[in-house]
């Protein structure tokens, strides 16, 4: 571990202006906003509307992936893989786990 | 004047228990200004700490908060206790009994049991790894103050508006507007969902600083054991918060925006929100408990003298409880009916989690073998911890057990097993890392008299309160009942069960004492390694000067200290020239950004949408401001440091 690693990290680096966060920030709103938008208005069936749902979802993580956490920077430790690997298995098994605890209100009702 | 006087009627609860709230709450802040103005403490007070984003002041202020919120628990631990211990007891009434065990168990989990577990980790972790502050000062502040106005949100609900009454999990639809209008609710709400931002961020800087700020050849398998525990928890952490703030903030809008996400009518399905609560709430035991299982690790083998016994075994049963204990949440809600195939899977892997904790156990239990064990304070509280532990396991295997918990589920049986693992787990834990860990944290040691007492007295009297509640349970009393009729065999446990809580409480007043009169008459710690330990903590002089390591050290291997000890060292090696050091300035806009939040709160809680809106404002101004601050660091220069360290009488 260098010296440098030792130092406290602390906000002010005077760098660029951060052009990819400014734009995945409005990426991220205008998603956000569609998806609310559609739902509000009905503009589909129950089926269609979750698949488009899931869909714009999908994209929004690939834009945090891309805009925010620097997804495309090949340099860097292992861990980086492992933390993302944990993430997409935690992320997956919660999605999993809770539609199929929830298929029985379907079967109920 | 008349609609003055109602809204005045509605915003300050009335009562003699609110009175009496309202008087003490009066009095002791006046007290707190009287003693500020007369000494002219507040520059100190703002300078010293409101300001401080020292990692170690940071964790003093999380200690002293969690230890008032101990206090206020416990009084209304009390309370429940004293209307429970006679059938047909007039005590409380329903209501208030509703308020006061919702704030109770929200008390105790979020606002005693996280602060005390980050408490424990910003005083050590830095020092254990011999890093000079955390990876993020500036943001471990910012969790701080979002904690403490969060708590201080839910405090005054209790005297202002209506304390929440729909229990610590709020479960819809009882939780949602219809059915509990007002405000009170509301304090719930909003004062977790700031908090947990704050919780958010200090799993991210722990996480941050144990992957990136170790000393330079302290590899992973080299870190002490309490830093591997918080490293478990920061991964729990990260995780397991997000899913409570989508509920809370989902909530959130069925109350406040109309939405109806959780409602009856309307299409929502508040079986969802049970889902995403025990998300995080299964987790959320883990994450205080696997900090105390850290302490465990640290007083057990500095205080009987032997290497940990397993490391090996102990880090993996740590990261194992860490990811399994995402795939067991369904076992909050086994009654809810989710099908055979469902409880099955959830009942086998939540009996799977005893086992990495059965091999924690184990592995304690063999470093104390054939060790020279002293009898300390912090020893003794980890001894006490392992009978509890094994009978709050067990009882939860049988918890776990599927069929059978439709029996248990939501009896005493069940209150009687958390407060098991609760109190004879992470309490236990984090009063034994306070007495460890004290003198680092102060400089001097708690004397031991008033400290057995208290030791003994909150020890036996916790088995009194707790084990009558196993039996209560299996003869049928439910949780949450206000009261019971006379004739059903219940009351005599019961009545014990009160003797032992109060019992718990002198034992309380006891560690109070023994806080008061070691400051009286201090046992000064002048070697900075009061009980010949073996992490790197105890290298440094207590309490710790505020860089930490005039020189950062150099590690070789898992007891660094125990290990220089043993060439025959007695001070870290200061034979390299000093440099100067790199610090983080004070800031006062994180307490300032707690204020804000606060107000934004408050404003959300009562409806005044200008009000929170003008803090929200407030918190995104002050956001601005911080990102233009370009002055947020400096060095201490060589000379400073040569004078302090000669203070402590190193070079
Ligand atoms: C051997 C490990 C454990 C197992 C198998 C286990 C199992 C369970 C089960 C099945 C329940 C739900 C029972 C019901 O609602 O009917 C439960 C509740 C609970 N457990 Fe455990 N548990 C274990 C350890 C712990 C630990 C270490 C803690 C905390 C430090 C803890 C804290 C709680 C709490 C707070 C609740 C009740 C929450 C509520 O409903 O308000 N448990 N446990
Ligand atoms: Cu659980």
């Amino acid at each position: 571990m260098t010296d440098k690693d030792q130092t406290i990290v602390t906000a002010g680096g005077h760098g660029r202006f951060p052009w990819s966060h400014v734009i995945g920030y409005i990426f991220s709103l205008v998603l956000t906003l569609v998806a609310l938008l559609m739902v509000i208005n009905h503009v589909a069936s129950g089926g269609m509307l979750l698949f488009v749902i899931l869909l714009l979802a999908t994209i929004q993580i690939f834009i945090q992936l891309f805009f925010f956490m620097h997804i495309t920077e090949k340099h860097g430790p292992a861990y980086h893989i492992i933390t993302l690997a944990v993430a997409l298995f935690f992320t997956f098994a919660i999605i999993a786990g809770s539609l199929w605890i929830m298929t029985f209100t379907q079967l109920s009702s | 004047m008349g609609g003055v006087k109602q809204f005045l009627s509605h915003f300050f609860v009335t009562g003699p228990f609110e009175i009496g709230g309202d008087v003490s709450i009066g009095l002791v802040s006046l007290a707190i200004l009287f003693v500020l103005t007369r000494y002219k403490l507040w520059g100190w007070l703002w300078r010293n700490w409101l300001t401080s984003v020292d990692h170690k002041k940071i964790g003093i202020m999380y200690m002293l908060a969690a230890l008032l919120m101990l206090f206020r628990g416990g009084v209304d631990a009390l309370m429940i206790r004293t209307q429970l211990a006679l059938p047909n007891s007039q005590f409380l009434g329903a209501e208030h009994y509703d308020q006061i065990f919702t704030t109770h168990g929200t008390i105790m989990i979020l606002f005693m049991a996280m602060p005390f577990i980050f408490a424990m980790m910003n005083i050590v972790v830095p020092l254990q790894l011999g890093a000079r502050d955390v990876a993020f000062p500036y943001l471990n502040a910012i969790s701080f103050w979002l904690f403490f106005f969060g708590a201080m949100l839910l405090n005054i609900s209790f005297v202002i508006g209506g304390s929440p009454d729909a229990g610590w999990v709020n479960y819809p639809p009882l939780a949602e507007l219809q059915f509990s209008p007002g405000p009170g609710d509301n304090f719930y709400l909003l004062s977790i969902l700031i908090s947990g931002i704050g919780s958010v961020a200090t799993g991210i800087n722990f996480l941050v600083t144990i992957l990136k700020m170790r000393a330079p050849g302290m590899s992973l398998m080299k870190m002490p054991m309490f830093s591997w525990a918080v490293f478990a928890t920061c991964i729990d952490i990260i995780f397991a918060f997000p899913a409570l703030t989508i509920a809370l903030g989902l909530e959130f809008a069925d109350r406040i925006l109309g939405a109806h996400f959780f409602t009856l009518n309307g299409g929502g399905n508040p079986m969802m929100y049970v889902n995403l609560f025990w998300m995080w709430g299964h987790p959320e035991v883990y994450i205080v408990i696997l900090p105390a299982f850290g302490i465990y690790s640290e007083v057990v083998a500095t205080f009987s003298r032997k290497r940990l016994f397993g490391y090996t075994a102990m880090v993996t049963s740590l990261l194992l409880i860490a990811i399994a204990s995402y795939f067991v949440w369904l076992h909050h809600f086994f009654t809810m009916g989710a099908g055979a195939d469902v409880n099955t899977f959830f009942a086998i892997a939540s009996m799977f989690i005893a086992i990495p904790t059965g091999v924690k156990i184990f592995n304690w239990l063999f470093t104390m073998f054939r060790g020279r064990i002293r009898m300390t304070i912090p020893m003794m509280w980890v001894i006490a911890f392992i009978p509890n532990f094994v009978i709050g396991g067990s009882t939860g295997v049988m918890l776990a057990a599927a069929p059978a918990d439709y029996q248990y589920h939501n009896s005493y049986f069940l209150v009687a097993h958390f407060h098991q693992v609760l109190i004879g787990g992470v309490v236990y834990g984090m009063l034994a890392g306070m007495y460890y860990w004290w003198p680092k944290m102060f400089g001097f040691i708690l004397e031991e008299r008033f400290a057995k007492w208290g030791f003994w007295l909150f020890n036996i009297g916790f088995y009194v309160c707790f084990m009558p509640q196993y039996p209560l349970g299996l003869m049928g009393m439910t949780r949450r009942m206000y009261t019971y009729p006379a004739g059903l065999g219940w009351s005599s446990l019961n009545m014990i069960s009160t003797v032992g809580a109060f019992v718990m409480g002198i034992g309380f007043i006891f560690i109070v004492l023994n806080i008061v009169s070691s400051i009286r008459h201090p046992v000064k710690d002048t070697t900075g390694d009061p009980w010949d330990a073996r992490t790197l903590e105890w290298s440094l002089p207590s309490p710790a000067p505020h860089y930490n390591f005039a020189r950062i050290p150099v590690i070789d291997s898992r007891d660094q200290w125990w290990e220089m000890k043993q060439k025959g060292m007695t001070k870290p090696d200061d034979s390299t020239p000093l440099a100067p050091i790199h610090m983080p300035k004070n800031s006062g806009k994180p307490f300032i950004m707690g204020v804000l939040f606060f107000i934004a709160g408050f404003g959300f809680v009562f409806n005044w949408y200008v009000l929170a809106g003008l803090g929200l404002l407030g918190v995104v101004i002050t956001l601005f401001a911080r990102s233009f601050d370009y002055d947020t660091d400096y060095y201490i220069p060589v000379d400073e440091v040569k004078h302090s360290e000669a203070a402590f009488g190193r070079s």
